[in-house]
């Protein structure tokens, strides 16, 4: 995978606009992150193919704004399975999306 | 930087809507945020944000819903919304335009990017804010003319109403709101039971071409109503617009004496398109040309009062127009036209002139046009119309009752003054003599031009027999006025109280040794002028003689205490 885990330039900037408030974006980014995991597991399990689109597109959507471009890249990927309602490939997603926000959230954690 | 103001976010991502926040209100605006489409429509309606971040996709109302609601609520108000969705999402995009989406912004979002759209969305909603007032302006300015019109409307209503517009020899088609496009139609009884009837059209349009309409109609109706000619009509129209209108406004005009009891029509035309005068004997049509300027161009020493005379009979009919007639147009944008105009004159029956006219000119234009006027005035029977008395004064003023006066006119003073107006102002002075008005002036009139036509200027009456001598003889009368070197005309007033009232005498006489013997005897209607006009004098006047001495002519009118 060419895409980076997280975009250094983009941190940069976020800091920049964020100031003080940065640590919280950080925070209510990994909080609101779990609560959409744990939407995208439910949504999987119940075989509720809009429900996973729209999940995945919001999780998308907020995981490009913080640099997670291999993240955003996942979620992308189950999105599409849930606007094509085709959610064989939706678990093995499920499961690369999971790992790929712990390493992300072992990244931003970490002190700087 | 645009100004500040309030900004509604929605979006249900907490992490973004931090995000959002962070930036928009640092950029010194206001910041309200919303987790959701219903969310957002309630905080629009507590709060009025003047723009909106919109997330598409949001649980409970999505952005598209949230949008419709909003831009409803708005109403008039341009509230730019900017949908928080990646330009690559093409059907959302459209979604988002139907629902009334301005703009787009895509995530990651760009500080930059995000103060460009906000503050290009911000002067749109200002010049349409801007749009806005100046539209409400132009309602309000308008709204505000058409108030002023209305009253200025009253206000000439009162005075145009002195005139006889209703009389019922007399059509005309006209919009209410004529007087804003410079068209002006008056007609008013002259005391001796004739007619004036002017229709004028102003250069130009709205206030400043009604307000010449206001003087004009005052010395009408004055003039008119005190006897004055009406070439001292003109005359005085002529230089108080001179007076008052500024250069480049003036007043193309005709202007009609109907003089019902010598059977006269008198016209002045100055400007306006040729009317047509038509005979019901035969048909024949006398187009009545303009010969002069306008009114309010030319100096009082340079101005032509000079008129127009054509015998006329009962039934005949004068048609007048203004410009807006030939020139209304269809709904092509074709105009009507001066030979379309002709063609139909000619080809109507001679009893439904003015409706065919009317009616063609409504098949041609469809409907109705405000800046058209056309009138038309029938010859009828004196009898026929309601006769003008004078008001009597309400004031308790004494009249005087016992006196007599006696004025000599002579040659220079024949040429160039009507003294009718001044004797019978003078003669109204006595208050029992104003329900006679109108017949003290018919006798004033048929004495006066009698003394001056045939006494002093030596015409024969006789010439006025066909058409062609009606013509050459008030050509004649002209020329023998201008040349005029000697001669007088003799009015003696004698009043005298009595027992059951007053008794005025009129005593006329002139250098030509007065009214033949034989002329008075004659009483048959036959006889084409100077019967007619003595016969009158004979149903008028309590008695009427002639005194052997001077060859003067007597009358006498009386009149009884209530």
């Amino acid at each position: 995978m060419s895409e980076p885990r997280l975009d250094e330039s983009v941190l940069m900037s976020l800091k920049e606009v964020m100031e003080d408030e940065y640590p919280l974006l950080l925070e209510t980014f990994l909080c609101d992150s779990q609560e959409r995991i744990r939407l995208l597991q439910q949504a999987i399990a119940n075989e509720d193919a809009p429900a996973v689109r729209n999940a995945a597109h919001s999780f998308k959507g907020s995981c490009s704004n913080m640099g997670a471009a291999l993240l955003a890249g996942f979620c992308k990927q189950l999105e599409e399975a849930g606007r094509t309602a085709q959610l064989a490939q939706a678990p093995a997603l499920l499961s690369a999306i999971e790992a790929e926000f712990a390493a992300v959230r072992e990244l931003m954690q970490a002190p700087h | 930087m645009s100004e500040a103001c309030t900004v509604l976010i929605a979006e249900d991502n907490a992490a973004d809507r931090l995000l959002l926040s962070t930036i928009v209100s640092k950029q010194g605006h206001r910041v309200l945020v919303a987790g959701n489409g219903a969310e957002a429509v309630e905080l629009f309606q507590q709060e009025r944000p003047q723009l909106v971040l919109m997330d598409a996709l949001m649980p409970v109302m999505d952005g598209f819903e949230a949008t419709r609601q909003i831009k409803q609520l708005a109403g008039d108000e341009l509230v730019p919304v900017i949908f928080l969705t990646s330009l690559s999402e093409t059907e959302a995009l459209v979604r988002a335009l139907d629902a009334g989406g301005d703009d787009f912004l895509s995530k990651p979002y760009n500080k930059v990017i995000l103060q460009a759209k906000l503050g290009a969305m911000l002067r749109m909603r200002a010049l349409h804010s801007t749009v806005l007032q100046q539209r409400d302006l132009i309602v309000k300015h308008n709204e505000h003319l058409l108030t002023e019109q209305r009253v200025a409307k009253a206000v000439f209503d009162r005075i145009a109403h002195a005139g006889c517009l209703h009389a019922p020899n007399i059509r005309y088609l006209q919009s209410p709101f004529a007087l804003f496009n410079g068209d002006l139609l008056l007609a008013a009884f002259t005391p001796s039971g004739g007619m004036n009837i002017f229709l004028g059209d102003f250069t130009g349009h709205g206030l400043p071409a009604a307000v010449g309409a206001m003087p004009l109609a005052e010395v009408f109706y004055g003039m008119t109503a005190k006897g004055f000619s009406i070439a001292d009509v003109l005359r005085e129209m002529n230089q108080k617009l001179k007076r008052i209108l500024p250069v480049g406004v003036f007043c193309c005009a005709t202007l009609l004496h109907l003089n019902l009891h010598q059977r006269v029509l008198e016209v002045w035309n100055g400007g306006l398109p040729a009317g047509v005068l038509r005979r019901k004997r035969d048909g024949t049509q006398h187009a009545l040309i303009s010969r002069n300027l306008p009114l309010g161009i030319v100096e009082a020493e340079r101005f032509n009062d000079h008129c127009e005379v054509f015998a006329i009979e009962e039934g005949d009919r004068i048609l007048l127009w203004s410009d807006g007639v030939p020139e209304c147009s269809n709904v092509q944008g074709e105009m009507f036209g001066e030979e379309r105009l002709r063609e139909l004159i000619a080809a109507s029956r001679h009893e439904n002139l003015y409706d065919s006219v009317r009616d063609g000119l409504q098949a041609f234009s469809g409907e109705q046009q405000d800046d058209m006027s056309l009138v038309e005035i029938a010859v009828v029977d004196e009898a026929s119309l309601p006769r003008q008395s004078m008001p009597v004064s309400g004031s308790t003023k004494q009249s005087p009752l016992d006196w007599s006066a006696s004025f000599d006119f002579r040659a220079s003073t024949l040429q160039a003054f009507n003294p009718l107006p001044f004797l019978m102002q003078w003669l109204l002075e006595v208050q029992e003599l104003r329900p006679l008005a109108g017949t003290l002036h018919t006798i004033l009139t048929e004495v006066f031009s009698n003394a001056l036509e045939h006494g002093v200027l030596g015409l024969d009456s006789a010439l006025k027999a066909d058409a062609n001598g009606f013509a050459a003889y008030y050509h004649e009368r002209q020329q023998r006025l201008e040349q005029l070197k000697e001669g007088w005309v003799r009015l003696s007033f004698d009043h005298r109280p009595d027992q059951q009232g007053g008794a005025l005498t009129i005593r006329v006489s002139d250098s030509g040794g007065g009214i033949p013997q034989h002329v008075l005897q004659m009483n048959t209607p036959s006889t084409p002028f100077s019967g007619r006009g003595l016969r009158l004098l004979h149903e008028l006047a309590d008695q009427c003689w002639r005194e052997e001495g001077d060859g003067s002519l007597n009358i006498r009118v009386r009149w009884q205490h209530e």
